[in-house]
């Protein structure tokens, strides 16, 4: 009983019987794998996104005019040009502004007499100090309101955050699901083969060396579910997600899933065989001392 | 077959002998969960080397008794030394070290069902880590020894009764252990297996294994010079001289 890990001498195959593969433990594996790793990709993506929006908001701000007729959005562009840290400043032009609130106030609806608000965008450089920024334009243009646009979209930031962190609990939960799986198949095979364990006992052999038989056998299982169900999600990620891969680098310059996350994946077969193992290897010697 | 040193306690009996104890009971008792003890105040000493027939009718406690013996119990009370080492609150993880130095022909055999012979006889060997190579010679002559050769890649639901207790015997002796302990060995074969086995025994009791073994074959006792008799009653041992207790000091046989 000396061979390695997965160098099990013919003698020690012999000893228990029936051969990798045929009870539920890889299948089960290989589902648990499959969800976790699709779970898993949608919350990176969900992060990724998350990042890509905070990235695009983090340094623009928004100048909001209650009324910007008489020369008040000129006063408000020349204001904002000449202050220290704004890099840019776009102005939304009026005609734009009445062609957007007629969707509410109808064709023709806005007349003269009826204030026209304006809106001017801001980029400020990085490091910039934005509530000095925010005082000067409001000494410039009094009744302006100064919006940072990170605080317009925090909601769905928020909302992003919180499925990512779902994602996170739900890939724990399938792992939690994983390890009672293994667990109750650890239990089953050594009822399956309980009077040779009291043999080996009786002659001599410790719970490690008996622990080291099931172990092997669970791992060689695990791996193969874990490998299969990985590489079902690989296809399924590969058809659900490719033409969304093509319009997020049009629209966001980036892949929803990036190379780093690839390699995670790509690590969660392993780490699903990984805990399978320690776990079966637990729960036998667990077992195991129960004897006398 | 070379032997192990064993480490067993000397004790001066009084009379300026030492006497080598391999195992040492004191005030052992046994209860199996809240019922009536089937094992009371044993108090016994075996010799190294020597060699014993436990008697005694059935229900007497002969195979409890054995259990304690082979460390497949821990008594409910009293001490019990093996080689030396008090073992009655010994961790489990360093039972199976003393559990390798100890042979045990079980009564009801104790086969693995879907191993060969040879590979039955041969556990003990891999248990304790040696190699295909050197497990094949000392597996192979065991067999020959229990007239079971040719027999070596039968599984056991395909051998007779007496043929599966030669693979148990076989299975018991092949490690040479210091202490061999057998419930009824010869209870399921021929007067002339019989005999050979008892010769395979005193044989290995002539290499300095310590033999233990439980058996109604008073035929058997019999033709056993030098061996010595423990009768176990109603879960006590029969002892009226006190020579089980404080055994008469003699040197241990060189073997």
């Amino acid at each position: 009983m000396k061979a390695s890990f997965f160098d099990a001498s013919e003698a020690e195959n012999r000893l228990l019987p029936g051969g990798t593969f045929r009870g539920p433990t890889p299948y089960v594996i290989a589902i648990m794998t499959f969800v976790m790793m699709i779970v898993a990709a949608a919350g990176l993506a969900l992060a990724n996104a998350a990042g890509v929006v905070a990235n695009a908001v983090e340094h623009r701000y928004v100048l909001q005019l209650p009324d910007g007729r008489d020369g008040k959005l000129e006063q408000a562009v020349t204001a904002a040009r000449t202050l220290r840290g704004v890099t840019s400043v776009e102005p939304v032009p009026e005609e734009q502004m009445r062609r957007t609130l007629e969707h509410w106030v109808g064709p023709g609806g806005l007349g003269e007499e009826l204030p026209v608000p304006a809106i001017v965008h801001l980029d400020l450089a990085p490091g910039a100090n934005a509530s000095a920024v925010a005082e000067s334009l409001q000494r410039a243009i009094p009744g302006g309101r100064f919006i940072a646009e990170q605080a317009t979209v925090q909601p769905l930031l928020g909302s992003l955050r919180a499925l990512r962190w779902l994602a996170v609990a739900l890939v724990l939960l399938m792992a939690a699901a994983t390890s009672a799986a293994v667990v109750l198949a650890a239990r089953s095979a050594l009822d399956t083969h309980r009077s040779t364990i009291d043999i080996m006992h009786g002659i001599g052999a410790t719970d490690a060396q008996i622990a080291r038989l099931f172990q092997r056998k669970i791992a060689l299982d695990a791996l193969v579910g874990a490998l299969a169900g990985a590489a079902i999600a690989a296809i399924a990620l590969l058809i659900v997600g490719g033409g969304g891969a093509a319009l997020a680098r049009d629209v966001a310059g980036t892949t929803p899933l990036r190379t780093g996350d690839l390699f995670l994946l790509a690590l969660m077969p392993l780490a699903a065989a990984v805990l399978a193992t320690l776990v079966a290897r637990a729960a036998v010697l667990s077992a195991l001392r129960k004897a006398p | 077959m070379a032997r192990r040193r064993t480490r067993a306690t000397s004790h001066a009996d009084g009379r300026g002998g030492l006497l080598s104890a391999i195992v040492e009971f004191d005030s052992v008792g046994l209860r199996y969960g809240t019922g009536a003890e089937v094992l009371r105040d044993l108090d016994f000493r075996l010799a190294k080397g020597a060699f014993y027939f436990l008697s005694g009718p059935s229900g007497a406690g002969k195979t409890s008794l054995l259990q304690l013996l082979y460390l497949a119990r821990r008594p409910t009370r009293g001490r019990i030394r093996l080689f030396g080492e008090d073992l009655t609150d010994a961790s489990r993880d360093v039972l199976p070290d003393f559990r390798r130095r100890i042979g045990v022909v079980f009564q009801d055999f104790r086969l693995v069902r879907h191993l060969s012979a040879f590979d039955n006889v041969a556990l003990p060997l891999r248990i304790a880590g040696k190699s295909d190579a050197e497990v094949e010679g000392p597996v192979r002559e065991m067999l020959a020894w229990v007239g079971l050769a040719d027999r070596a890649s039968a599984r056991p639901p395909t051998l007779s009764g007496g043929e599966q207790q030669r693979v148990a015997i076989a299975r018991a002796v092949v490690s040479q252990p210091e202490l061999l302990v057998a419930d009824e060995p010869t209870g399921n074969v021929d007067s002339e297996m019989a005999a050979r086995l008892l010769h395979l025994f005193t044989a290995l009791n002539r290499l300095g294994t310590t033999i233990v073994v439980a058996t109604h074959d008073v035929g058997l006792i019999t033709s056993t010079p030098g061996a010595r008799l423990m009768r176990l009653e109603k879960g006590t041992l029969a002892d009226p001289t006190g020579a089980l207790r404080n055994p008469p000091a003699e040197p241990v046989r060189a073997r």
